[in-house]
């Protein structure tokens, strides 16, 4: 076999020097073109959770990285991050750490499973979303406050932390971080944010009166004020027939949750919400 | 002179398109193709890397390979041009132009592999394209690439609200309505100026 040597010098002697060249070219554009960034972007960048969720309100971890660095966000912006992160971020940009952040969690507000406690109006085959939903007489079911159970807030969830169960969503606190994705998208506005250690909830969001709320839903809030009477701090009050709680003042004894005679008052000592056949919460440790 | 660019804008955009006819460029069209956004953004990026790729690959084609007769290395001196040029195209626009840098700064790094990229270099050289041709070729071979991807984004937008079964959801069903639309495409295949 003749093979011509010239031509395999030609080859790799070309190549080489056109990636010379072209080295040579990058490497002077690289300081021509060279942007000047602070340092401190790409470290705050570092120490985000780089989920991009949005939670923050900017269009990205990068986007709060340089929004910090500009000092148009605080330290502790990220909803997501441990108070340790915020302290970090802090430490880079030379500031006091300023943490104080609460963490918080989201919560469903809504014990209306779907033919089991919630009354149905209708029965809905059309695209799975509730702000389609919501569109045909405000959602399946008769209570106006109840979860729709289409998962817009399953879809919008970066962390795979809410799943429906019977038509309710159910937020998994353990993977919740906080970022507001599904405050935002939900239609019903259920969807509240709780300080993440608390541990007793008013898993309803009815104002109708009592006698209304009854026809619609068997776990709904009916304002009958028993929580307000036998909580002795004061937590909880009863406003537009529908109990809320102030978490500042709560001790979490748990007398309001034995009372509620609809059961809707819910305690979680285990800081995961698990819940057996009959709407009852079950003391579950959470799996690790 | 005219006519024929006119048939080669043609030809690229709807009747080879690259993605439907020749199968170049699949891994954009399924990577970023799932909001309508991202993908014209995809599609400017390769469009404007595209257009350049050819003029600079021909030049080294006509220039270089062929003087030295080593029309053969043209796969490898093709990658290594147009992952530099993606390279200083990135950099210079990071300086000169932020605003489009952050538009299409995302999709640059990804294009730097793409065998769209690739694919319009090599056939410049074997359809015989003059540079003004390779150009248009180039140009209009993206445009084709970037409808056929945000027809697609907007395909996989709506597949995001309806009930697809569970073993469909996601990249399978994607790929189900890919081949649905290069099925459509090929009722462009014929069209020819004469």
């Amino acid at each position: 076999m003749n093979i011509d040597f010239m031509s395999i010098v030609y080859a790799v002697g070309t190549l080489a020097i056109l990636g010379l060249i072209f080295g040579i070219i990058l490497g002077i554009a690289s300081k021509a073109f060279a942007v000047e960034t602070d340092e401190r972007i790409g470290e705050i960048q570092d120490t985000l959770p780089g989920a991009n969720c949005g939670g923050c309100g900017f269009a990205g971890c990068n986007a709060l990285a340089t929004a910090i660095v500009e000092g148009k966000a605080k330290p502790n912006s990220c909803p997501v991050s441990s108070n340790e992160t915020a302290d970090r971020i802090a430490e880079i940009m030379g500031m006091a750490p300023a943490s104080g952040a609460v963490r918080y969690g989201a919560r469903v507000v809504c014990s209306g499973k779907s033919n089991i406690a919630a009354r149905m109006k209708y029965e809905y085959d059309g695209v799975t979303d509730c702000v389609s939903a919501m569109r045909f007489g405000n959602g399946t079911k008769y209570c106006e406050y109840g979860c729709i159970g289409l998962g817009t807030c399953v879809k919008v969830c970066k962390f795979g932390a809410i799943k429906i169960d019977d038509g309710v969503a159910v937020v998994d606190k353990e993977k919740c971080v906080a970022c507001g994705m599904c405050r935002d998208a939900c239609p019903k506005k259920i969807i509240e944010m709780v300080p993440y250690d608390s541990s007793i909830f008013v898993m309803c969001h009815s104002h109708d009166k009592g006698a209304a709320m009854k026809e619609k839903c068997t776990a709904g809030c009916i304002g009958c004020r028993m929580c307000t009477k036998v909580c002795e701090s004061g937590a909880i009050t009863v406003t537009d027939n529908l109990a809320k709680i102030d978490y500042s003042k709560c001790t979490e004894c748990g007398k309001c949750v034995e009372k509620c005679p609809k059961k809707i008052i819910k305690i979680d000592k285990n800081k995961a919400i698990f819940f057996d056949k009959e709407n009852e919460p079950v003391s579950v440790t959470p799996k690790q | 002179m005219l006519t024929s660019l006119f048939s080669i804008a043609l030809g690229a955009v709807l009747v080879e398109n690259f993605i439907f006819n020749k199968f170049l460029g699949i891994c954009p069209f399924l990577g970023v193709s799932k909001k309508v956004e991202t993908a014209s953004g995809m599609g400017m990026a390769v469009t404007f890397t595209m257009t350049i790729a050819s003029a600079i690959t021909w030049l080294i084609q006509h220039f270089i390979l062929d003087r030295f007769g080593l029309g053969f290395m043209q796969t490898v001196v093709f990658i290594l041009v147009i992952a530099s040029l993606v390279q200083f195209i990135e950099m210079a626009l990071q300086k000169m132009m932020p605003a489009l840098y952050s538009s299409l700064g995302i999709y640059l790094p990804l294009i730097t592999t793409n065998c769209a990229v690739l694919g319009v270099a090599l056939l410049n050289i074997q359809n015989d394209y003059n540079f003004i041709q390779s150009i248009v070729y180039g140009f209009t071979a993206a445009i084709g690439f970037t409808l056929a991807i945000v027809l697609f984004a907007s395909v996989r937008e709506r597949l995001e609200y309806s009930d697809i079964p569970k073993s469909f959801e996601g990249l399978p069903i994607a790929l189900v309505s890919a081949s649905l639309m290069a099925i459509a495409f090929m009722g462009f295949s014929g069209l020819k100026v004469i």
